[in-house]
């Protein structure tokens, strides 16, 4: 037992060394974090910061900590992004050795996927969605803030890596045998599997909870076929994340069982499969593409049809391609892998079940085309992101159909053709969605606008860069240069296009630097939105004060078809008598702040695991396991009632007539 | 307006990516083989469909939005009663089904004729290609001889590639004569290529392993039947032996130069773990790790090399 509780087996390097890059960092996050702690103390914001944030259970503000997290992540991913392009601006330099290129490859990898894009799309569901479908919060609002802390510990113990103990290495795919214990023992692998599982859990508990919200908290008249499309998209992709989350928990468990305990699913030795891994991880992982993509449709369509001043054109049609795509998505992962041998016949069918993802995908884009059509198209900042998505997507959907080409792709795969087909995809559909989403959603989160100009100097440079980066990468790709190359021999022909391509990511990272500038400049100099419907909304999200209040809505409105506030503004225009509800006391949830201690203790519980300290992740399990039995022993006293006329003075407060 | 500074900003990316089309010919698109070829014509079929779709959708868009854009001349506007309409939805289905179909066929026929040797008439060479940390192993097993890091082929004749690994996976890829085929630990797979003319082609990994993977380059000579006969015979008179353990020493990590022996030990590398060390099949019930190292002598008395290790993967 003292044995168990005492032997701390220290890592060859506990904190990473060697490299002024990396010390640089240390000392500017421990100089940082003096700075955050100086700040609270100084400022006496620790009471409000707990109040306030840590403890909240309000989606809005839940969502609001989702997007800045994202943002950070979005920052820590492109950075790593312009080191690695700054590594291949030019053949064989040494700005980055291999080591240091493997790592920063597979963190910028995860952290895009999991750390950025997943919180940024789940942080527009909290802002939105309930506001959208008129409720006044999730349905479980302490387990939304379950959600995002379990995300959040398991992103900073993920992010922690590259300073203690070293960041995982064997890409973000992390196939097998490579990140198996024999080939790459350490803490940098366990980082990957116990970061990536503690979010997993925020994002499991994410997806039931948004499909409950959506399935039984709508308000009154508000149809499943009334619903607004990112409402659609967000259920959909609830069901998407149900269903393929667990596969990845599993795999993870099963390669840290692997890696800590000495198990052999993955091993040659003892009869394990290394190839299970690359099932498992697609299979999870290819409905994760969608997970990311459909939101983001979600979001395309509020905004085409809001900034076109049109009805969506073929709701029933964009909804139905929605469930479509999420049905095919299950059924594709094996493309992932056409060339590990699979037969002839499981490569063909998966190759046409992977083309026939088009169908419905080319069915969603001729509808926002033709939402267009006979509008009248206003060319504000988020409708130009959108807008941008189009033809940008497009090259990454026919580039898409080429791979899902067997033979052809025996040509394509891990080239930079691939990583130029997917970074179209997935910024041409996924980060253009949550930029034009954040852009419309911001005078609601905020209650003042972001400055159109510095908004479509954000676009421009952004998409140009973009577009510069990545079409010569479908180039060298075609010439043979495959993926995590940390350097490349010259005379290939290679050269030029690297370095173009590396011009073209500085013009997105000053895209980038545009877009956060415009939200601080703005913050102190943007115009207020004073109606909280600033773009002429068509949805019940727009029906509110901007930002909304804590309750939502003071009444929870009737709705009466598809696009329920521009039926109400219609009907307003048209003069017919509104009648005036009568405000009644509302119920809310209280504060809680279990869900920001149970995290904690989970990360404690992670960081001794990828340690291997057993007795360290024992104990922050246990006080895991102790919080939740607490809390299910102190279910009582959760909520409480906003008295009338406190509602009515908020209501008035924020120029409503009451 | 600055919608039109974007507009001139693309022009100008387009044409710049244009001006450097002379120089595409290298790679995938110089196909040099049967098996390259065959893969170029359906990239290019699929790319001429594509094409249809992309500029159908970049017609519409640009048009949509001229078209439409708000003017000053309609603050009048009133939101027309359009919702959808069922023959455009039927249209852009078809369409897009159609496609589909006319890659669809292409790409299943190309999937299973590439599983074939590219020219059935000829008597094909087999050459085993092994990959191992961070290196390229091709064992000849018809002529007895083993090369690292370069393998020599005869133009016109159809290789049959049969391809495992000793650690990661790595994946086999020589662009210039077709497509890859992963090399993966415990499990024999194989791929056809074939040089129509001598010369030298470049191949590499693509598949990530680690540390030095980068540097997993090599060389594919393609050279007539007679030189290549020549070429066989000089090795099997001139270069060393290669013994079981120089064999083992060549799979510990590292970067190894090019090397040419006249023979090569017996070991199926099937049977290797990750370290290249022999995999311990329990023949006894109380069978400890203990015994590893004398088990390890006993160990390479091979069966055959397609024999199916207890880790063959279906």
């Amino acid at each position: 037992m003292k044995d168990f509780l005492f032997n701390f087996k220290m890592p060859e390097h506990f904190l990473v060394t060697g490299d002024p890059l990396i010390y640089g960092a240390q000392v500017s996050i421990v100089l940082a974090s003096l700075a955050i702690l100086f700040v609270l103390t100084y400022y006496k914001k620790w009471g409000w910061l707990w109040r306030e944030w840590l403890t909240t259970v309000d989606h809005k503000k839940i969502g609001i900590l989702y997007l800045l997290a994202s943002l950070l992540m979005l920052f820590r991913g492109g950075v790593d992004a312009l080191l690695m392009r700054m590594q291949l601006s030019a053949p064989n330099l040494n700005f980055l050795d291999a080591d240091h290129y493997n790592q920063i490859f597979t963190t910028h990898g995860v952290i895009m996927i999991l750390f950025m894009a997943m919180p940024f799309l789940i942080g527009l569901m909290n802002v939105a969605i309930p506001l959208q479908i008129g409720a006044r919060d999730v349905a479980f609002p302490a387990l939304n803030a379950v959600s995002f802390w379990m995300f959040a510990a398991g992103c900073m113990l993920f992010n922690i890596s590259f300073v203690i103990g070293g960041s995982p290495d064997a890409g973000w795919t992390s196939y097998t045998p490579l990140a198996g214990n024999q080939l790459d023992p350490g803490p940098g692998q366990n980082y990957y599997l116990l970061g990536l599982q503690i979010a997993g859990i925020g994002t499991l508990v994410s997806g039931i909870n948004f499909l409950v919200t959506i399935l039984k908290m709508r308000a009154p008249g508000m149809t499943l076929w009334r619903m607004p499309l990112f409402s659609w998209s967000t259920l959909i992709t609830s069901v998407i994340i149900i269903f393929a989350f667990p596969v990845l928990t599993i795999a993870l468990a099963l390669l840290t069982l692997d890696r800590l305990f000495g198990f052999h699913f993955f091993t040659l030795a003892g009869g394990g499969s290394p190839m299970m891994w690359a099932n498992l991880f697609w299979i999870w992982g290819h409905p994760e593409v969608y997970i990311v993509i459909l939101p983001a449709f979600g979001l395309f369509s509020e905004i085409f049809s809001t900034f076109a001043r049109k009805k969506l054109f073929g709701y029933g049609a964009m909804v139905y391609s929605m469930l479509a795509i999420s049905g095919l998505s299950f059924l594709v992962w094996v493309h992932h892998f056409f060339t590990m041998g699979s037969g002839p016949w499981i490569n063909s069918i998966f190759s046409i079940s992977t083309m026939l993802i088009a169908i419905p995908t080319g069915v969603k884009v001729f509808n926002w085309l033709f939402t267009l059509h006979k509008g009248r198209i206003e060319f504000k900042t988020p409708m130009l992101w959108a807008l941008g998505f189009i033809p940008v997507f497009l090259v990454g959907g026919i580039t898409g159909v080429m791979l899902a080409a067997a033979p052809a792709d025996y040509q394509y795969h891990n080239s930079y053709f691939l990583i130029a087909h997917f970074h179209y995809v997935l910024i041409g559909g996924t980060v253009y969605g949550c930029i034009a989403g954040l852009v419309y959603y911001w005078p609601k989160i905020t209650g003042f606008l972001l400055n159109e100009r510095l908004g479509k100097w954000a676009f421009w440079w952004f998409t140009a860069g973009f577009n510069m980066c990545f079409i010569p990468l479908y180039i060298v790709g075609l010439k043979g240069m495959t993926r995590r190359m940390y350097t490349y021999p010259a005379g290939l022909g290679w050269e030029t296009w690297n370095l173009i391509a590396t011009i073209g990511a500085f013009g997105m990272g000053i895209g980038f630097i545009i877009l956060v500038w415009n939200m601080i400049y703005s913050f102190r100099r943007g115009e207020k939105d004073t109606t909280g419907d600033p773009w002429n909304g068509r949805t019940l999200e727009w029906m509110t004060s901007s930002p909304a209040a804590e309750y939502n809505f003071a009444v929870i409105p009737k709705v009466k078809g598809l696009d329920a506030f521009h039926l109400m503004k219609k009907e307003r225009a048209e003069g017919r008598k509104e009648e005036t509800p009568e405000i009644k006391p509302i119920h809310m949830p209280k504060s809680e702040g279990f869900p920001v201690v149970m995290s904690a203790f989970m990360f404690i519980s992670g960081f001794g695991f990828v340690f291997e300290w057993m007795q360290i992740g024992a104990f922050g399990l246990l006080g895991c396991v102790i919080t939740m039995i607490w809390r299910s022993f102190n279910d009582y006293d959760r909520d409480y009632y906003i008295p009338v006329e406190e509602v009515k003075k908020t209501e008035l407060a924020a120029g409503r007539r009451v | 307006m600055r919608l039109k500074t974007g507009y001139v900003a693309i022009f100008f990316t387009m044409a710049l990516l244009l001006s450097g089309c002379s120089s595409l010919k290298t790679g995938v698109l110089n196909p040099q083989g049967p098996v390259a070829k065959e893969q170029y014509d359906l990239i290019m079929w699929s790319i001429i469909l594509m094409s249809i779709v992309f500029v159908a959708v970049i017609v519409l868009f640009v048009y949509m939005l001229v078209k439409y854009r708000a003017k000053s001349t309609d603050e009048e506007y009133v939101e027309p009663e359009e919702k959808e309409n069922k023959w455009l939805e039927v249209i852009w289905t078809t369409i897009p089904v159609v496609i589909i179909i006319a890659l669809a066929i292409p790409t299943v026929k190309s999937t299973f004729k590439l599983e074939k040797s590219p020219s059935p008439n000829q008597k094909p060479i087999t050459i085993q290609v092994t990959s191992a940390d961070w290196k390229w192993i091709f064992k000849y097993p018809e002529q007895g001889i083993e090369t690292v890091n370069y393998v020599k082929i005869p133009a016109n004749v159809p290789v049959r590639f049969e391809l495992n690994a000793v650690g990661p996976m790595n994946s086999f890829w020589v662009p210039e004569l077709g497509g890859q085929e992963y090399t993966m630990p415990g499990m024999t797979m194989y791929l056809w290529l074939e040089a129509d003319n001598p010369g030298t082609y470049i191949g590499r990994s693509a598949n990530f392993s680690g540390k030095d993977f980068t540097h997993m380059q090599f060389n594919v000579h393609s050279v007539t039947q007679s030189d290549f006969d020549a070429w066989v015979a000089n090795v099997k008179k001139t270069a060393p032996k290669q013994t079981e353990a120089m064999f083992k020493e060549l799979l510990k990590p590292g970067l190894v130069k090019e090397q040419t022996y006249s023979s090569y030990p017996d070991v199926d590398v099937n049977k290797l773990d990750e370290n290249g060390k022999p995999i311990l099949e329990p023949t006894t019930p109380h069978h400890h790790g203990t015994t590893e190292e004398t088990k390890e002598e006993k160990k390479p008395e091979n069966k055959s090399t397609d024999s199916h290790s207890h880790n063959h993967h279906h």
